[in-house]
């Protein structure tokens, strides 16, 4: 079946397909229409759930995690500012290892007041243990929820999951969506089965105190869950193109990057546009290549290594700015090759921060530029795209 | 690619019209993209949509800058926005006004003109109030006259899946609209 979908509806088709237990969920544009199509599909009977209304997301959180222990598969949705009301929440679904899966609509961060994509908000949540899958279209939104649920609830991950759309671009924007069959879907992610969850009847305590002997330890196994996560991720995306037909190529996404000297590495709807800016290179004879970072969290520093063999520049652009050196996705990709005998240029392209439009113009602007540090060398590590006033 | 933005008031239906004739679109397999101006709506304030129609699919995730028909539900907006702005060349503006297209050429130089009263249509299906009707429906039904984007009948299709009410209605005011379009080439 096709339907027409914002991204926003997407979602939450693919938290109905996924058969979600329990939601607890509070508004805050623009994911406030995940929750409302969630409302209707609860009210009217077509997804038998436990909708719970709650006062703020940190107790949106706090209910999917009480939820989620007693051994039932839950949801929640947030944004921006509601987001960073979860953080300490999310730090405790993580480290209770929780498999909650989340709708995060990428809403940049006020002051100054903005409600526009930015990735500001899912990457400040980098640290806290939750995977992070960052989509491009309405279609990949309701088939990473599906698939989220699948790879967090792997026994030897066991840890929750994001997936990450862009506000407006997708949220807000009707694309077609081809939606699965539920026994397909029933086949693929079969009801959620704990190792271990809250049961009255057989009384046990979590997330209590660890003295310093072995709360490391306690880090340690989310560490190896995470490495656990990324060969998971690889399985699961190719169990799913295999069923669904629909191949996401697991952590990372190479278009066009046979025999190119340089490879441009983003994330987000701007891959989409940036597909089409890269067929216009190729078709000047430019050697270009595109790279979707789609997993961020756990991050795939062996699909970065490998790239960063073959290429001579990587420019990695960024739609945040986290006030370090550069952007986030740049120092990470940068930190994955350092120790390799690989010696690209790497050059990092701030972009459509707080919604900027990223066009297809902007794009092509920005590719030209990492084909002349091809040419040139580097002439600056960090540049702003399309800033206003200059210097 | 065929790109279509919409000029209308908050409440008149421009977004929903912008979806509406994605979804026509789409039973036509093509592939599509529908959206508002990523702003803040209000009712009455200026509100912009968007719908993106391609035989092939639609990676292209920015905005319209040079859209191929221009359709403005309220003609009030004429002295707020340029309306033409980035409009291709051999391109469209279509208007919901009583009067006829030749009337509007010496404010709107670019594309050609088509006009329906799109008003009167929408009041005569009681569609909305008569203060406030909703014209989406039978300006589409004009759209479609002047573009071909999608045949009238899936139009109708659409329309009557996507009305939350009063679909027969909404059916035939674009069926009136489609036969009442007043039509000057450039």
């Amino acid at each position: 079946m096709k339907l027409t979908l914002t991204g926003n509806q997407s979602n939450a088709w693919g938290v109905k397909l996924a058969r979600v237990q329990v939601v607890a969920a509070y508004p805050i544009t623009p994911q406030t229409t995940i929750v409302e199509e969630l409302a209707e599909f609860a009210a009217n009977g077509e997804l038998d759930t436990q909708y719970i209304k709650v006062e703020s997301e940190h107790s949106a959180m706090a209910a999917v995690i009480a939820a989620e222990n007693t051994g039932v598969r839950t949801y929640t949705a947030s944004s921006s500012h509601g987001l960073a009301l979860m953080h300490e929440m999310l730090h405790w679904a993580a480290g209770a290892r929780l498999p909650i899966v989340m709708g995060a609509v990428n809403r940049a961060m006020g002051p100054p007041w903005n409600i526009w994509a930015d990735h500001t908000d899912t990457i400040s949540q980098r640290d806290t243990g939750w995977m992070q899958f960052y989509v491009e279209s309405n279609q990949e939104v309701l088939d990473t929820i599906i698939q989220a649920y699948k790879v967090a609830e792997s026994k030897d991950v066991m840890l929750p999951a994001m997936a990450i759309e862009d506000a407006f671009i997708l949220s807000h924007t009707v694309e077609t969506v081809e939606i699965p069959d539920q026994e397909l879907v029933d086949e693929f992610l079969p009801p959620y089965d704990p190792p271990e969850y809250l049961n009255p009847k057989d009384p046990k305590g979590f997330g209590s105190l660890v003295m310093p002997d072995f709360y490391m330890e306690f880090r340690y196994l989310m560490y190896k869950a995470q490495e656990a996560a990324r060969k998971r991720i690889r399985e699961v995306t190719k169990e799913y193109a295999e069923i669904f037909g629909r191949d996401y190529h697991g952590l990372v996404e190479e278009y066009r990057t046979e025999d190119a000297d340089v490879v441009m590495v983003g994330a987000g709807t701007m891959i989409s546009t940036a597909r089409d800016v890269v067929d216009k290179l190729r078709s000047e004879g430019h050697k270009i290549g595109l790279v979707k970072l789609r997993v961020f969290r756990p991050f795939p520093y062996e699909e970065i290594q490998e790239i960063a063999k073959r290429v001579e520049v990587m420019g990695v652009m960024d739609r945040s700015f986290t006030h370090g050196y550069g952007g986030a996705m740049f120092n990470e990709v940068k930190a994955a090759v350092y120790n390799t005998d690989a010696r690209p240029k790497m050059k990092n392209y701030l972009i459509g921060i707080g919604g900027r439009d990223v066009t297809a113009k902007m794009l092509e602007d920005t590719f030209r530029n990492a084909l002349k540090v091809r040419e040139h060398g580097l002439d600056e590590e960090i540049m702003w795209v399309d800033l206003k006033g200059g210097e | 690619m065929i790109e279509i933005r919409f000029h209308g008031r908050g409440g008149q239906g421009a977004v929903v019209a912008s979806k509406i004739l994605a979804d026509a679109a789409a039973r036509e397999n093509k592939d599509v993209q529908a959206f508002p101006f990523f702003g803040v709506e209000r009712r009455g304030a200026p509100v912009t949509a968007f719908t993106k129609i391609d035989t092939k699919p639609i990676r292209n995730k920015a905005q319209i800058y040079e859209p191929d028909y221009v359709v403005v539900l309220d003609t009030s907006l004429l002295h707020l926005v340029d309306v033409t702005a980035g409009l291709k060349k051999g391109g469209w503006v279509l208007l919901n006004t009583p009067k006829r297209p030749e009337e509007f050429r010496d404010t709107i130089k670019k594309g050609n003109l088509a006009t329906v009263d799109a008003t009167q249509i929408a009041v005569r299906n009681r569609l909305g109030s008569a203060t406030a009707p909703i014209v989406n429906t039978s300006i589409l039904g004009a759209l479609v006259r002047i573009s071909d984007v999608v045949s009238i009948d899936t139009l109708v299709e659409s329309v009557l899946a996507k009305s939350p009410v009063k679909k027969e209605e909404n059916a035939k005011a674009a069926r009136e609209a489609y036969d009442e379009t007043i039509i000057l080439e450039e």
